[in-house]
């Protein structure tokens, strides 16, 4: 194996990585309108386990993305140019969101006062919809292939990028990030909030079936390649899994199907893809692959190097973190809120 | 204005936004992981209440850094795709490290730190912020080493098949003395503004102290007992520390910018030129400190205060025979290398940022100095003007930051990558070839929304980080977390921290 096809599946563990961590982190903000209902100062506490049970760990899962897109640049510039400067304006909207949502979740409890956490809390909810919707749409777009010219330029325009097949797609992540974050709820809580997650994810398991199924299929049928009917076959069997596990309550099981769907379907996508990397809908001879779009071999051999000797490390301290804060949380356990009161001197 | 106009300014605006925030983290976290030290090893209460009180603004501070960080990462695929595909094989490699090196690091061990307090043992939970501290010091320099690439590039060759510049060693690029000048010039601005920053809000603290103490005194004398314990146990060592800090720093800026002027004057000649507007080649010319006039013409430029001596100084390190060259002569040498084209920088910006940066250091040395002075021999000082100098310094070395990154960054306009003089002469490009083909308004609309975004959160920030000093060490941190055994599970126990 080539170091192009190494990177083309670093960069894609990467983003399994990503989707994987940060889709339950998502699915966690985008259940506080439900799960976390309400204003009185139980629905705050509420609130609060939710966005506790993701509290040591989501900015360490965010990282995934800032390495994935460093990646993307040292092993693949073109790849990456043509990407961010062709999905201009969805990018916009992402960061934009990721930008909000990393400011809510962390000043959120530092004043005591409904109409600040409110704030916050809307900032927590924008910040995870918006990018479990267009992560979905963009990767979509980037199988199907965009309009990208002999330049190496994207010259489709915005509602370009919103094609049935990528909106399917945003269904999908959508769907199977709050699937996801519902039975991370349930696996990290105990008491109420865990017995309304895991109703939530009863009623969230068979739509999200439904839709991504489609999407899988999709893929398969008119992307797909021989041996990714297998990937559709894991995708489909762990959420049928997730269907059976949620009416029985096993989160723990649950969660590590919902994980499989997850990285099944993500790895779909890149198998899909192989081995291009951004195909061209005008030609298929100025599709970006992984022959045109990658670093020279010695910057290939040097990340190579880099990433063979972090990642273990990385995934060490990672795990090791998710162990000590492996507690469920309760309602309980949340203290009384020391944030400042908004009069007070 | 055109696409090229607009993302100078949108990528000049965030990342200035971005380095108001930086620096403080760099400089916050080692100085707060030393706090948390102080008190693991003497076991001494006030260096707990400290270490909380600064940690909470630590943490306000670092998730707007974040925030604004994420931005930086896609900005140069989304705005300057160009650029990134010219330079992508070596740029990309810092970056990518700084990702897997630095990022993972300070963002899970921070992670730790915040809700570990009881969790963790106490020397593992000092450890984790530690680690916190080298990871925003290794992402500076990954980053820096990133950023001087583009100033003097080195450890790569260019490639006339596929028209990029590839990285032909790491070693090169890691060690470019470019980086090695620069890393250290930035780690000891964040150190100064961190060390002004806690500095003076010591200082603030003392003064309001004992001024209160004093005019309870007769009424509450408990109360007055308390606020000048305050003052004299945990606000004076704070400031001490700050200002020990401060001085170290400060002489690491002083040092480590001379070495860096004399490798500008070296390898982007216009830069310095410009930044004295210096508009002809001449031997010891005199340093300027005042001028006025239309600096984008340097023969138009009156100067009203030269000093002699100090520019050959810092040029060559030496008071006389150093030769310099002005922007007219460098101008028409680029046109005759590169062809024709604009080669000058904006020398109002480069003139003024270059003096802005070096002068406000007046305010972190002025209450360094004064600093010391009143808290000299054990003493806690009450006098007002001290009080406020501290607050007005605090600001001092944000701006000297921002100020001296403006004058990097404009001073080597027009190019993106700068020609090294010494290195492989196709690794250039100027900003109008790295910028992407955008239609103006697409840029825009990102520039309108990033500028929003980022002006309401920056308020949000400051008033919080206000709030916070104002609030001063609060009473639920007075006493340092009790058993850190979480084996009882029979009575659910509170969480020491949680959103």
């Amino acid at each position: 194996m080539g170091l192009q096809e190494i990177w083309f599946i670093l960069i894609a563990v990467l983003f399994t990585g990503y989707f994987v961590l940060e889709g339950f982190d998502f699915g966690v903000g985008m259940h506080f309108p439900v799960l976390g209902r309400g204003r009185t100062v139980e629905a705050d506490t509420r609130r609060r386990v939710l966005l506790n049970t993701i509290g040591p760990v989501w900015d360490g899962n965010e990282v995934w993305l800032i390495t994935a897109g460093g990646a993307l640049f040292a092993a693949f510039p073109e790849w990456y140019a043509t990407l961010f400067s062709g999905f201009y304006l969805p990018l916009l909207l992402i960061l934009l969101a990721l930008i909000v949502r990393v400011c809510a979740i962390e000043w959120r409890g530092k004043i005591d006062d409904p109409t600040w956490r409110r704030r916050c809390d809307w900032g927590i909810i924008f910040g995870s919809w918006v990018p479990a919707v267009l992560w979905g749409v963009a990767f979509a777009n980037i199988v199907r292939g965009v309009a990208i010219d002999a330049d190496k330029q994207y010259i489709g325009g915005f509602f370009d990028l919103l094609n049935p097949y990528a909106l399917l797609g945003g269904a999908t992540t959508a769907l199977v990030f709050a699937l996801h974050g519902a039975v991370f709820i349930a696996l990290k809580t105990e008491g109420q909030v865990r017995t309304d997650a895991v109703a939530m994810s009863r009623k969230l398991a068979v739509p999200a079936v439904l839709v991504a199924g489609a999407f899988v299929v999709w893929t398969q049928l008119a992307y797909g390649k021989g041996w990714t009917i297998a990937l559709v076959a894991v995708a489909g069997v762990s959420l049928l899994a997730v269907v059976a596990l949620t009416a029985a309550a096993r989160e723990g099981w649950a969660f590590v199907f919902t994980t499989v769907a997850i990285a099944a379907t993500s790895v779909l996508l890149f198998a899909s893809l192989f081995p291009n990397v951004m195909p061209s809908t005008l030609d298929p001879s100025w599709s970006l692959t992984i022959e045109n779009a990658s670093s020279s071999p010695y910057t290939l051999k040097v990340m190579t190097w880099a990433a063979a000797f972090m990642t273990p490390v990385v995934l060490a301290y990672q795990g090791w973190t998710y162990w000590v804060f492996r507690q469920r949380l309760s309602t309980d356990h949340i203290p009384h809120s020391i944030g400042l009161k908004i009069g007070s001197k | 204005m055109d696409v090229l106009d607009l993302s100078r300014w949108q990528f000049g605006i965030t990342t200035v936004y971005h380095f108001i925030l930086v620096p403080l983290t760099i400089g916050l976290a080692p100085l707060v992981a030393i706090m948390q030290t102080m008190w693991v090893v003497t076991g001494k209460d006030h260096w707990y209440r400290l270490t909380k009180f600064f940690g909470k603004m630590f943490l306000i501070n670092f998730a707007l850094g974040v925030a604004t960080g994420i931005v930086q990462e896609f900005q140069f695929g989304m705005n300057w795709s160009e650029y990134s595909r010219f330079v992508g094989d070596v740029f990309g490699a810092p970056l990518a490290l700084e990702g897997l090196v630095a990022f993972f690091m300070e963002s899970t061990f921070l992670g730790l730190w915040i809700f570990g307090w009881t969790r963790l043992p106490k020397l593992v939970h000092l450890a984790t912020i530690w680690l916190v501290a080298i990871g925003v010091n290794a992402s500076a320099f990954f980053i820096i080493a990133a950023n001087s690439f583009m100033q003097h590039p080195v450890g790569a060759t260019y490639n006339p098949e596929t028209g990029r510049a590839e990285l032909t060693s790491i070693w090169e690029l890691l060690t470019n003395n470019t980086a090695l000048a620069a890393f250290p010039h930035a780690v000891a601005g964040g150190f100064l503004t961190a060390a002004t920053f806690v500095a003076g809000i010591g200082g603030w603290w003392m003064v309001r102290n004992m001024r209160r103490a004093a005019e309870i005194r007769t009424s509450e004398p408990e109360e007055a007992q308390r606020l000048e314990n305050d003052a004299r146990g945990l606000f004076r060592p704070a400031t001490r520390l700050g200002l020990m800090v401060m001085i170290i720093s400060g002489i690491g800026l002083f040092v480590t910018g001379d070495v860096q002027a004399k490798l500008m004057f070296e390898q982007q000649p216009m830069k310095m030129a410009s930044a004295e507007s210096l508009c002809h080649t001449e031997t010891d010319p005199n340093f300027s400190i005042l001028t006025i006039g239309t600096h984008n013409d340097c023969d138009g430029v009156i100067h009203v205060l030269d000093v002699p001596f100090v520019l050959p100084f810092l040029a060559e390190g030496e008071f006389s025979g150093v030769t310099l060259q002005g922007v007219e002569d460098l101008q028409a040498q680029y046109e005759q290398e590169f062809g024709p084209g604009n080669y000058k920088p904006n020398l109002f910006v480069t003139y003024w940022s270059f003096r802005a940066m070096i002068g406000l250091a007046a305010g972190s040395a002025a209450l360094a100095l004064a600093g010391l002075w009143v808290t000299r021999g054990g003493r806690v000082p009450d006098q007002k003007w001290f009080s406020t100098l501290s607050l007005v310094a605090i600001p001092t070395p944000f701006l000297a930051n921002s100020a001296g990154w403006i004058f990097t960054e404009m001073g080597r306009q027009p190019w993106v990558v700068h020609p090294n003089p010494t290195g492989v002469d196709m690794i250039r490009l100027t900003v109008d070839q790295g910028v992407s083909d955008h239609a103006a308004g697409t840029v825009l609309t990102s520039l309108i929304a990033f500028t929003l975004v980022y002006a309401a959160l920056g308020v949000v920030w400051f008033w919080l980080i206000r709030k916070y000093a104002m609030e001063g060490p609060q009473e639920h941190d007075a006493q340092p977390p009790g058993s850190n055994d979480d084996t009882d599970d029979t009575q659910p126990k509170q969480l020491s921290f949680a959103y």
